[in-house]
C-alpha cells in the first residue's frame, strides 16, 4: 500500500496563489502566531514590519536584513526542516548562518504539506529554487534601479547585491523597502543558478534544531502543554474492529486525579476502512498522564469482539497455502509471453516459498495529539506526517467544516509512515469535543503496539525457469497478502518475456498501513533473495546474473498510470559501483560472505553489498555494507543524506533480523519492547560506506530507497558464508549453524 | 498524594503527587521538564534516562519517593550553557534524526564518560545497549561519544 498524501497544489499555480493570498503579510502572520502556538520558533521583532519584503509565503526579509524561511512540511527526522530551506537559501544568495528557519502550520498557501513516500524533495526542489530565485531577482531589480544601472551588471553575494563594474553593494536589508514595491515576476521567467555555482547545496549542514534537541527543548507533539489541559488515554478493543458493550466507569472515575471517563462507540473510517480511523473505546481524563495511566489499570470493559476474534497468524499462513495450491482467490495481474511453454523448454525449473512476518512502526515517540475544541472550531497540535488528511478526517469525525480544523505540526519522534494516518488526531478531537476542555491524548507503548497500522506480512510462491546457460527465461509469482493486490510491474516482470504474477488477499481485519518503503521493503527481500537462488542454481555469479536480467535497454515504461518507468541503466550503474567498491568476487573463508541486494523504490536506485560473518554456532554479525545510491543530479544536504542512508541500512537490518509480530485470538501477542527485539548499539553495522552516484536526473528523496536492498544483501551474504538459504523474515527463524 | 522535596538540576523543588508516580512523569507533567522522554514505561528504551548522583537511571522506573535526597540531573541541567562536550559533538556531527531518543542517549553517554573518559567501541556497546534509537543513528552516536571524549581530553590538556 502506497502512502496516501493529500492533494498537492499544482506547482504552477502555487506561487501565484501564495503571493496573492499572502498579500505580503502571510509569513508575518505565521511568525506571530507560531511563536505563541508552538513555543519553538524564534521571536522576530520585525515580523510585522510593514516595510519588510515578502515575495512569497516562504520568504521574509526584514528591514535589518534578517532572512526567515518557512519550512512547511513536518520534520520526522528526515532532515527536511533544514534541507528544504537550504534550497531557497541557495538561490536567494544568502549565507546559511544568516538564515532563520521556522515551522508553519497547515495552510493552503504553502501547497502540499505532507511528509511521506520520499516525495518532499522531488516535489519541492524546483519550486523552492524558483521561490529563492524570484526573491533574488526582485532584490537585484531594486538595487539596479537605485543605482540606475542595468540588472545584468549586478549579482548577489552573501545577502547583498553587488554592482560588478564599480564594486558598490547594497545589503538585502537596505533593499527590502524598494523590492517590496516591485511586481512579483512569473516564477518561470526567473533565471535559476547554474548548479555548478552551488555553494550551499551538497555541503554538510547540521539540523537547524540540533541545539534544541540536545538540550531537551519542547519540540515534540508529546511535549505540548496548553493551560487548563487534561491528560487523556483512550482504551480500544484489543481485537481490531471490536466495540464497547459496557465499562466500569464509576470505578474509574473514583480513581485519584480522574476528572472524567466516557465511552465513545462511534466508528469513522479512514480510506473507507473502519479499522484505520476512529474506532470505539473508553476515554479517561485525569490531571496527569500518570494518574490517567494508573486509573486505566482499574478499567474493566466488556467488549463485543466481533467476528474476527479467532483470527491468527497460523490461520493466515494456512489460508495462504491453500490459495497457492488451489489458485482460489488469486487474480492474474500479469501474464506476458507464454509462461507454461517456457517452463517446459527450460533446462532447470526452480520453485521456492518465501514469507515475512508482520512488523510494527514503533516510533519512539508514542502517538499523541493535543486538542482544544471551542465554539465550532478545533485546534490540534500533532506529530502528524499528513496534516491534510488530518484536517479532512477530523472534520468528518466532528461533523464540522475542514476550515474549522487548524493544525500545528510539531516535530515528530519518528514517522516511518505510521503518522500518515490520522487516527490519533481523530480520537483526540472527539475526546476534546466531548469533554469540553483542552486535552492531550497520549498512547501508552502498549497501545502503540496493539493499535499500530502494521507493515503487513505476506507469502510468495515463486517458480522460475533457466535455460542451459543459466539465463532466466520464465518467471511466475503467486502473492498472498493482507492489503492491496501486488503490482503488475514488480521487478523483474518488465525484463522477462515470459512472466506471470497472480495476487490475492487473505481475508483479515488487521489494520495495515505504509511502513518505510511500503511494498518494496518486503518485495525487495523476496525477489533479490530468489534471484540469488537462481544465480547459484544456474552456476552464475549473482552480480553478473542480475546485470544480464537488467539487459541493455535504458528505460522501460510502466504498465498503467501508477507504475513508474524503470531506468535500467541507472540500476546497472549502482550495482556495478557497489560491487566494485565492495571488492565483489574476492575469496572469503567459510563463515564469511558477501551478498548483493538492489531495488528501485520511491524514485531512487540503490544497490548494497553486505559482508557478514557467521560463526559455526550460527551467530551472525554484519560487518560491512557498501551502498551505491542514485537519487539524481544533486544531493541537497550531504550530512542529512548520509544520515538517512546509514539509518535506512541499519533499520533494514533492524526490521529483518529479529522483529516479528504474532497474531492470536484476533489480537496482537506482543505488547512492548521486551517482547519485540529492536536492534541496539552492539548489533549495529560498524562499517557503512556510502557512494552517491550523480546522474543527470532530477533530485529525488532519500527517506526510503536505501532500506529495501539491505535485507536481501544480508540474506544472500549469509548464504555465501554458510550455504543456508533464508526464505523468511525475520532471519532469526533460520538456523544458521554450520560445520 | 504526598509532598516530596527534590533537588533537580541544582534547584530545590517541592511536588505533591501520588507516591508511586515515576520521576519521569513528575519531571514532564508536574515540573514541565519535558526533555526527559517517555518511550516505553518499562525500562526497555532508555528515552527517560536521567542521573541520580551522576549515575544513569531510568526515570520511568524510579518512583518519586525513592529520588528524595539525591542530586537529580536531567538533560536540561546537564550543562548550564547546553555546551557539554557531548552536546557539542552531537551538533557538530549532526547526530540526530528525529531526535526523540537523543536526550536519553546523551544522559547515558555522559554517565559513561564520567567513569570512563576514553571509552572503546566495546565500552560504548556495553554502556549504550539500553538506549534504543528507532531512527538508527547508532553510527553517529558512537562517533559522537568518541568526539566528546576527544573534546574533553583536549580541554584538559589545554588545547
Ligand atoms: S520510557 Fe523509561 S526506559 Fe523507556
Ligand atoms: S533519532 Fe529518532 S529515535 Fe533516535
Amino acid at each position: 500500500m502506497k502512502p496516501t498524501l493529500s492533494k498537492e497544489l499544482n506547482r504552477r499555480s502555487f506561487l501565484k496563489l501564495s503571493t496573492l493570498a499572502s498579500g505580503g503579510l502571510a509569513l508575518a502572520y505565521y511568525l506571530k502566531s507560531a511563536t505563541s502556538l508552538e513555543g519553538q520558533v524564534s521571536k522576530l521583532t520585525e515580523s510585522t514590519d510593514e516595510n519588510s519584503f515578502k515575495p512569497s509565503a516562504f520568504v521574509h526579509i526584514a528591514h535589518d536584513g534578517t532572512v526567515t524561511l518557512a519550512s512547511a512540511r513536518p520534520e520526522i527526522g528526515q532532515g527536511i526542516k533544514t534541507s528544504l530551506p537550504m534550497i531557497i537559501a541557495e538561490e536567494l544568495g544568502v549565507k546559511w548562518t544568516d538564515v532563520k528557519v521556522i515551522s508553519v502550520p497547515l495552510d493552503p498557501i504553502f501547497g502540499g504539506q505532507a511528509a511521506g513516500g520520499s516525495t518532499s524533495t522531488p516535489t519541492s526542489y524546483m519550486h523552492l529554487r524558483r521561490v529563492g530565485a524570484t526573491a533574488r531577482t526582485l532584490l537585484i531589480q531594486a538595487a539596479a534601479a537605485s543605482w540606475s544601472v542595468p540588472v545584468t551588471e549586478c549579482y548577489v553575494k552573501d545577502g547583498s547585491v553587488v554592482h560588478k563594474p564599480t564594486g558598490k553593494s547594497l545589503s538585502y536589508g537596505a533593499l527590502v523597502q524598494a523590492a517590496a514595491k516591485l511586481p512579483v515576476p512569473d516564477e518561470h521567467s526567473v533565471v535559476l543558478k547554474d548548479p555548478s555555482e552551488f555553494t550551499l547545496l551538497g555541503s554538510r549542514i547540521g539540523g537547524v534544531d540540533n541545539q534544541k534537541v540536545v538540550t531537551g527543548q519542547p519540540l515534540f507533539g508529546i511535549d505540548q502543554v496548553i493551560p487548563g489541559m487534561l491528560y487523556a488515554v483512550y482504551v480500544k478493543c484489543p481485537v481490531w474492529g471490536g466495540k464497547v458493550v459496557s465499562a466500569n466507569l464509576d470505578v474509574v472515575k473514583s480513581q485519584p486525579g480522574v476528572r472524567d471517563a466516557f465511552i465513545i462507540n462511534e466508528t469513522v473510517p479512514y480510506h473507507n476502512n473502519p479499522v484505520l480511523g476512529l474506532v470505539p473505546g473508553v476515554a479517561i481524563l485525569a490531571d496527569s498522564t500518570w494518574n490517567a495511566f494508573s486509573a486505566r489499570k482499574q478499567l474493566q470493559v466488556v467488549w463485543d469482539e466481533g467476528k474476527f476474534a479467532n483470527d491468527s497468524w497460523s490461520g493466515y499462513s494456512e489460508a495462504a497455502k491453500q490459495m497457492a495450491t488451489t489458485g482460489k482467490g488469486l487474480k492474474k495481474v500479469r501474464d506476458s509471453g507464454n509462461v507454461d511453454q517456457a517452463f517446459q523448454t527450460a533446462a532447470k525449473v526452480i520453485e521456492a516459498d518465501y514469507h515475512f512476518a508482520f512488523i510494527g512502526h514503533t516510533n519512539l515517540e508514542p502517538q499523541n495529539t493535543t486538542a482544544h475544541f471551542t465554539g465550532n472550531k478545533i485546534h490540534l497540535w500533532s506529530p502528524t506526517q499528513n496534516p491534510g488528511d488530518v484536517q479532512a478526517s477530523v472534520a468528518e469525525a466532528l461533523d464540522i467544516e475542514p476550515e474549522n480544523v487548524s493544525i500545528v505540526m510539531t516535530r515528530i519522534g519518528g514517522g516511518f509512515g505510521r503518522r500518515l494516518h490520522p487516527d490519533p488526531c481523530m480520537e483526540a478531537a472527539v475526546i476534546a469535543k466531548k469533554c469540553g476542555q483542552p486535552i492531550k491524548l497520549t498512547w501508552s507503548r502498549e497501545d502503540d503496539f496493539q493499535h499500530d497500522h502494521f507493515r503487513p506480512g505476506g507469502f510468495h510462491h515463486f517458480k522460475a525457469g533457466l535455460d542451459a546457460k543459466g539465463k532466466l527465461i520464465a518467471f511466475a509469482d503467486k502473492v498472498m497478502g493482507f492489503d492491496a493486490a501486488s503490482g503488475a510491474d514488480n521487478y523483474p516482470a518488465r525484463f522477462i518475456d515470459n512472466c506471470r504474477i497472480e495476487a490475492g488477499k487473505i481475508p483479515n481485519n488487521v489494520p495495515t498501513g505504509p511502513w518505510r518503503a511500503p511494498g518494496s521493503n518486503t518485495y525487495g527481500f523476496v525477489i533479490c533473495s530468489f534471484l540469488d537462488e537462481l544465480a547459484h542454481a544456474g552456476g552464475r555469479d549473482p552480480v553478473e546474473f542480475s546485470l544480464e536480467i537488467l539487459g541493455t535497454k535504458d528505460v522501460l515504461p510502466g504498465t498503467g498510470p501508477r507504475s513508474a518507468p524503470y531506468n535500467a541503466a541507472r540500476m546497472r550503474g549502482v550495482i556495478k559501483l557497489a560491487a566494485e567498491k565492495a571488492g565483489w568476487g574476492k575469496t572469503l573463508p567459510k563463515g564469511q560472505g558477501m551478498g548483493l541486494g538492489y531495488y528501485f523504490s520511491h524514485q531512487g536506485y540503490v544497490a548494497e553489498v553486505a559482508e557478514v560473518t557467521v560463526t559455526k554456532e550460527g551467530e551472525l554479525k554484519v560487518t560491512r555494507v557498501v551502498a551505491a545510491v542514485d537519487v539524481g543530479s544533486q544531493i541537497v544536504n550531504l550530512s542529512g543524506a548520509e544520515n538517512q542512508v546509514q539509518g535506512a541500512i541499519i533499520d533494514g537490518l533492524n526490521s529483518s533480523w529479529r522483529q516479528e509480530l504474532d497474531i492470536q485470538n484476533g489480537r496482537l501477542v506482543q505488547s512492548n519492547f521486551h517482547e519485540y527485539q529492536m536492534l541496539r548499539m552492539p548489533d549495529t553495522i560498524r562499517d557503512i560506506e556510502i557512494h552517491f552516484s550523480k546522474t543527470k536526473y532530477p533530485p529525488t528523496g532519500l527517506g526510503e530507497p536505501a532500506l529495501p536492498p539491505l535485507a536481501p544483501a544480508v540474506a544472500n551474504a549469509i548464504f555465501a558464508a554458510t550455504g543456508k538459504r533464508i526464505r523468511q523474515l525475520p532471519f532469526s527463524h533460520t538456523d544458521l549453524r554450520w560445520s | 498524594m504526598s509532598t516530596y522535596n527534590l533537588k533537580i538540576n541544582g534547584e530545590k523543588k517541592s511536588v505533591t503527587v501520588a507516591s508511586d508516580t515515576p520521576l519521569l512523569w513528575v519531571l514532564r507533567d508536574t515540573l514541565g521538564l519535558v526533555g526527559t522522554k517517555f518511550g516505553c514505561g518499562i525500562g526497555q528504551c532508555g528515552a527517560c534516562t536521567i542521573h541520580l548522583n551522576g549515575i544513569a537511571v531510568r526515570g520511568c522506573q524510579t518512583p518519586v519517593s525513592s529520588a528524595v535526597g539525591f542530586d537529580i540531573t536531567t538533560i536540561e541541567g546537564l550543562d548550564k550553557e547546553g555546551k557539554h562536550p557531548l552536546q557539542q559533538a552531537w551538533c557538530e556531527l549532526d547526530v540526530a534524526q528525529c531526535g526523540y531518543c537523543q536526550s536519553g542517549q546523551i544522559m547515558t553517554a555522559s554517565a559513561l564518560l564520567k567513569r570512563n573518559p576514553k571509552p572503546t567501541d566495546q565500552d560504548i556497546d556495553d554502556a549504550m545497549a539500553g538506549n534504543l534509537c528507532r531512527c538508527a543513528t547508532y553510527t553517529r552516536i558512537r562517533a559522537g561519544i568518541h568526539k566528546a571524549a576527544e573534546l574533553t581530553a583536549g580541554k584538559e590538556a589545554g588545547v
